[in-house]
C-alpha cells in the first residue's frame, strides 16, 4: 500500500516521470500481449495454408500422368476384326482375340523405338480398345494414342530408378513424345497395383454407399430420440440415463465405435466383413448423438406459441410435433446432420476396425460387398513405398477436401437460409 | 441374395398398404356424406402401413443375420464337403470362395477344394434367400390384410398410430443406451478373455510391450503385455507435446478474436480457425507423415542430433496440437464471452490496461470453462487414431526424447486388429483391453469436464 501512494516528500515533477515511465512499460506490455494474440491467430492460419498447399502442390500432379504419343495405323487390316464384334458386351475381348496387344507394341515400337516400348504400362492397349470401342470408325484410319508409361518409366521421370530410363525419358520428353496429360480416368478407375493405373472411383462410392447406410440409419434415429427427448421424455432417471450416454457418446473416441463394430456387427453378421453396410452402420452409431445434440438445440428454439396454438385447436402432441414443431426445426436439424455426416465421412479408424482396408479392384455394386472408403484409400495409399503415389495421395485428399468443403458450405448455407427469429 | 431385397419389398407392401387403406378410407367417407369418421384417411393409412411393414422389416433383419449359418449349415451336409479340411483358416478361405463364386461377388477362383462347393452353395443360397423373401411378403401381407381388415369408419386408427409413433420415438432414444451397454459389454467381455490370459496387474504395470500376433498364443504372455510403454506414448504425444502447441495457440487465438479483433476479422478468421477442426484426421496424419516429419528430422540433423528418424513423436504431437487449437479456442471463446461485461468495465475503470484486464480478470474469471475446454482437447489427443498410426511409428518405447519414436494406444490397436493375428490370440485380445483403459479415460475426462462447466455456468447465473 505505502508504495503506491507516492511519498509526499517527493518532487511532483519525479513523480510523473516515474508514472510516465511506468506508464509506458504498461503500454508496451499491452502492445505484446496484443501481438502475441495476433501471433497465434496468424500462426494457426499459416498452418491451414500450409496444410493446404502441400496438399495442392502435391496433388495437383496426381491428376495427370506420363504419357507416350504415338501413331497406330489400323488401315492396313493389321487387326483382324469386323466392327460389328465391337458392339457387344465382349467387344475388350473380341480386341483381345485380334491380338490388339501386338499391334499396339507394334506401332509403339515403330514409333518410339523398341526399348521405349517395352515402357508401355500393362493397361496401355486397354485403353486404345476403349478408344475403339467409343469410335469404331478409328478401325480404318490412322489416328494418335496417348498411353500412360510404366512405373518404371515414369519413376525414372521423376529423376529415381534406373539413369539409363531416366536418359531415355528425358530424350522421349524433348521429342514432345512423352508428356504429362491430364488423367481424368482418376476419377473414374479403381485401385491398382500401379500409381499409373489407380484411381478413386472405388473408394468413392464405397464412401457414397457408406454414407447412405449411415445417413439411412442416423437421420431418423437421431432425429426421433431428439423429438422424444425435447417433448415427450418425463424427467425421470430413466430419461437422465438416456441424457448423459448420448453426452458420453458423443466423446467417445471414434475408435471405440470400430471396436464396437467388430465386436458385435460383424458377429451378426460375419460374412459382410469390409462392406459398406457394416461401415455405415458403424458410422451411424457415431454421427447419431452429434444429430440429437443439434436436433434438441433446433426444436428447443421452436417457440412454445406455435405448440400451445396447435394444440388449442384440437391436435394431439404427435400431431403438434409432426406438422407444426418437426418442419420449423427442420433447419436446424439438417444442419447438424450435415456437420455430423462430414466428420463420418472422414472417418477413418473405425472402418480399419471392421476390415474395409482391403485391396478392392472393383467398385462395390450394392451395401453388401467388399468396399473402401475414401480416408481408408488415402491411408492405404500414404503406405505405398512408391513414389507416385505421393501425389495420387494428395489428390485424394484434395477430392476429399472438395467433397467436405462443399457439405460444410451447404450447412452454413442452410443455416442462413432458414435462421429465424420468432 | 442381398438382404437389401426382403427390406424393399417390406417397404413396398407399407407403402401399398398406406395408399389401399387410404383410399378404403377415403371410401368410407365419401359413402358417408356429411358424417365424420373416427381417424383422418391418411391415419388409416399410416395404421395399414405399419402392420405391414414392421413385422416384415424385423423378419427380414433376423433372418438376414440367421440365414448364412444355415445356408453353411446346408453346404456342410453336402457330400462335396466332406474334402474340407477339418478346422482352421484354410477351410474358411475355402468357403469363403465358394461363397463369394456363388454369389458372382468373383469370377474366379484360385482354390480346387472350393469348385465342387460353389453348386450347393448357389443352390443353398437360392433355397434360403427365396424362403427369406416368400416369409417376409407373406408376413408383410398378413399383417397389412389383418389390419385393413380392420378399418371401418368408427375405427380409431388415430390413437393406435399415435401410440406405435411413441414407441418408436422411444426406442429410438433407447439407441443411445444400447449403444453405450454395446461398448461396454463388448470391450469388458473381450478384456476379460484376456485378462484370463494375461494378469490384469501385469497389463497395467509392466513396461514390455511386444505382443507376436504369429507366435504361438500361450508364449510370453506373461511379459509381453506390459502396457506402461503405450500410456507413456499415449500421454507424451496427446497431453505433453500436444498440448504445448495447442494451449497458448488456442488460448491467446480466443483471447485475440473475443478481445481485439474487429468484426470483420473476428467473422472472418473465426470459421478460417474452425476448419482446421473439419479436416479429417487422415489428412492431418499424411501431412505429419509427409511434410512435418522430414522437417523435425531435419531441424533436428541441423542442431547436431543425429539419428533422428523420420517418424517422432514430435511431429506426430506437434500435428495433433494444431488439430486441437479450434477446440481450445472455441471452449475458451465460449467461457470468455460469459463473464460478466460488468467485470471488465470495473477493471478497464480503474485504469488497468485491457491485457492486465485479461490476464486478472476476464481469464481468472473464464479459467474453469477453459480447464474443462483442455480437458476435452486432452481426451480427445488421446483418442485419435490416424495421426499416430501414420506419424509416431510403432515403437513401444518409454523416452523421454520426443525425437523418438514412440507408439500410443489407439495406434496399437490398429496394429493389432489390422494383422493377421486370429480372434482368439492374446495379441488381439489385448486390443480391447486397451480401448477399454482408453474408453474408462476418456470417459472420465469428459466427465470431470462437463461437471467443471457445469458449476462454473452456475456461479453468474
Amino acid at each position: 500500500m505505502s508504495e503506491a501512494v507516492p511519498s509526499p516528500a517527493a518532487p511532483p515533477a519525479r513523480n510523473a516521470e516515474r508514472i510516465a515511465a511506468r506508464l509506458k512499460a504498461r503500454h508496451r506490455a499491452e502492445a505484446r500481449f496484443r501481438a502475441l494474440g495476433l501471433g497465434a491467430v496468424v500462426l494457426s492460419a499459416l498452418v491451414l495454408a500450409l496444410l493446404l498447399f502441400t496438399m495442392t502442390s502435391n496433388g495437383l500432379g496426381g491428376f495427370t500422368r506420363n504419357e507416350l504419343r504415338f501413331p497406330i495405323d489400323l488401315t492396313t487390316g493389321v487387326l483382324n476384326i469386323q466392327s460389328a464384334q465391337i458392339e457387344g458386351t465382349d467387344a475388350v475381348q473380341a480386341l483381345d482375340t485380334a491380338a490388339l496387344k501386338d499391334v499396339v507394341e507394334l506401332s509403339a515400337e515403330k514409333a518410339l523405338g523398341e526399348q521405349a516400348s517395352g515402357e508401355l504400362a500393362t493397361t496401355a492397349w486397354r485403353e486404345v480398345a476403349q478408344q475403339i470401342i467409343a469410335d469404331p470408325t478409328l478401325l480404318s484410319r490412322r489416328f494418335d494414342v496417348s498411353v500412360p508409361v510404366s512405373d518404371a518409366m515414369a519413376k525414372a521421370l521423376r529423376g529415381e530408378g534406373d539413369p539409363q530410363l531416366g536418359l531415355l525419358a528425358r530424350k522421349l520428353k524433348q521429342e514432345g513424345k512423352l508428356h504429362r496429360a491430364l488423367d481424368i480416368g482418376f476419377l473414374t478407375r479403381s485401385d491398382a497395383t500401379s500409381p499409373q493405373q489407380v484411381g478413386i472411383w472405388g473408394a468413392l462410392k464405397g464412401s457414397i454407399l457408406t454414407m447412405l447406410v449411415t445417413l439411412g440409419v442416423a437421420f431418423p434415429v437421431g432425429v426421433a430420440a431428439a423429438v422424444y427427448l425435447e417433448e415427450y421424455a418425463p424427467k425421470n432417471r430413466w430419461t437422465d440415463l438416456i441424457e448423459v450416454s448420448i453426452n458420453n457418446l458423443a466423446a467417445v473416441p471414434s475408435i471405440i465405435f470400430g471396436l464396437l463394430g467388430l465386436a458385435v456387427f460383424l458377429w451378426i453378421f460375419p460374412y459382410y466383413r469390409s462392406a459398406p453396410l457394416i461401415g455405415g452402420l458403424t458410422l451411424a452409431l457415431m454421427t447419431m448423438p452429434v444429430i440429437v445434440i443439434s436436433g434438441r438445440n433446433a426444436i428447443k428454439a421452436v417457440p412454445p406459441s406455435i405448440r400451445d396454438g396447435a394444440l388449442a385447436i384440437g391436435a394431439s402432441p404427435i400431431q403438434v410435433v409432426f406438422h407444426h414443431v418437426l418442419p420449423l426445426a427442420l433447419p436446424g436439424i439438417l444442419t447438424g446432420t450435415i456437420i455430423g455426416m462430414a466428420r463420418a465421412l472422414g472417418e477413418t479408424a473405425p472402418l480399419l476396425m471392421i476390415g474395409m482396408r482391403a485391396f478392392v479392384a472393383t467398385p462395390p455394386g450394392s451395401f453388401t460387398e467388399p468396399a473402401t472408403a475414401l480416408p481408408v484409400q488415402i491411408y492405404l495409399w500414404s503406405d505405398e513405398i512408391d513414389r507416385g503415389f505421393v501425389e495420387r495421395t494428395s489428390a485424394a485428399i484434395i477430392v476429399l477436401l472438395i467433397f467436405l468443403l462443399v457439405m460444410n458450405g451447404l450447412a452454413i448455407y442452410l443455416r442462413n437460409r432458414f435462421e429465424k427469429t420468432w | 441374395m442381398s438382404p437389401v431385397i426382403p427390406i424393399l419389398f417390406a417397404l413396398g407392401l407399407g407403402l401399398s398398404g398406406w395408399l389401399a387403406a387410404r383410399a378404403r378410407a377415403d371410401g368410407f367417407r365419401r359413402a358417408l356424406p356429411g358424417s365424420r369418421l373416427a381417424s383422418l384417411p391418411q391415419q388409416h393409412g399410416w395404421y395399414v402401413a405399419l402392420w405391414a411393414a414392421v413385422p416384415a422389416l424385423l423378419f427380414a433383419a433376423v433372418w438376414a443375420a440367421i440365414s448364412p449359418d444355415l445356408v453353411l449349415a446346408h453346404v456342410l451336409a453336402d457330400p462335396a464337403a466332406a474334402k474340407l479340411p477339418a478346422f482352421g483358416f484354410q477351410r474358411e478361405t475355402i468357403l469363403a470362395e465358394a461363397r463369394a463364386l456363388a454369389d458372382g461377388t468373383i469370377k474366379i477362383g484360385f482354390n480346387p477344394l472350393s469348385k465342387p462347393l460353389v453348386a450347393p452353395y448357389r443352390a443353398a443360397l437360392g433355397h434360403f434367400g427365396t424362403i427369406g423373401l416368400a416369409a417376409t411378403i407373406l408376413l408383410g401381407l398378413a399383417g397389412g390384410g389383418f389390419a385393413f381388415s380392420r378399418i371401418r369408419p368408427d375405427f380409431a386408427a388415430r390413437g393406435k398410430v399415435e401410440r406405435a409413433a411413441m414407441l418408436g420415438l422411444l426406442a429410438a432414444s433407447l439407441v443411445a443406451i444400447f449403444t453405450t451397454f454395446g461398448i461396454l459389454a463388448s470391450l469388458a467381455f473381450e478384456t476379460l478373455r484376456f485378462f484370463n490370459l494375461v494378469n490384469p496387474l501385469d497389463f497395467l504395470f509392466g513396461t514390455n510391450w511386444s505382443p507376436d500376433p504369429m507366435s504361438a498364443p500361450t508364449s510370453g504372455v506373461e511379459h509381453n503385455y506390459g502396457a506402461v510403454p503405450l500410456f507413456w506414448g499415449t500421454v507424451y504425444i496427446g497431453v505433453v507435446i500436444a498440448m504445448i502447441v495447442a494451449i497458448p495457440l488456442g488460448l491467446m487465438s480466443a483471447i485475440y478474436l473475443t478481445q481485439y479483433a474487429t468484426p470483420r476479422v473476428r467473422k472472418w478468421m473465426k470459421p478460417l480457425l474452425e476448419i482446421l477442426a473439419g479436416v479429417p484426421t487422415v489428412v492431418y496424419g499424411y501431412f505429419a507423415a509427409l511434410t512435418v516429419a522430414p522437417l523435425v528430422r531435419d531441424a533436428a540433423q541441423m542442431i547436431g542430433i543425429s539419428g533422428a528418424s523420420s517418424e517422432s513423436a514430435l511431429a506426430a504431437g506437434l500435428v495433433m496440437g494444431i488439430m486441437i487449437i479450434p477446440l481450445v479456442s472455441s471452449m475458451a471463446d465460449d467461457s470468455i464471452a460469459a463473464v460478466p461485461q460488468a467485470m471488465r468495465d470495473g477493471s478497464l475503470a480503474l485504469g488497468a490496461t485491457k491485457s492486465e484486464t485479461i490476464r486478472r480478470v476476464i481469464v481468472p474469471a473464464a479459467l474453469p470453462g477453459i480447464v474443462a475446454g483442455i480437458m476435452l482437447a486432452v481426451s480427445r489427443a488421446i483418442g485419435e487414431t490416424m495421426i499416430v498410426v501414420m506419424a509416431a511409428g510403432r515403437t513401444a518405447r518409454l523416452s523421454l526424447d520426443p525425437l523418438d519414436g514412440m507408439t500410443t494406444v489407439t495406434a496399437q490397436i490398429v496394429a493389432l486388429l489390422t494383422s493377421e493375428g486370429t480372434p482368439d490370440h492374446p495379441a488381439t485380445l489385448s486390443a480391447y483391453a486397451l480401448g477399454f483403459v482408453l474408453f474408462i479415460v476418456t470417459l472420465a475426462l469428459n466427465f470431470v469436464a462437463l461437471r467443471v462447466v457445469k458449476r462454473f455456468r452456475e456461479a453468474y447465473e
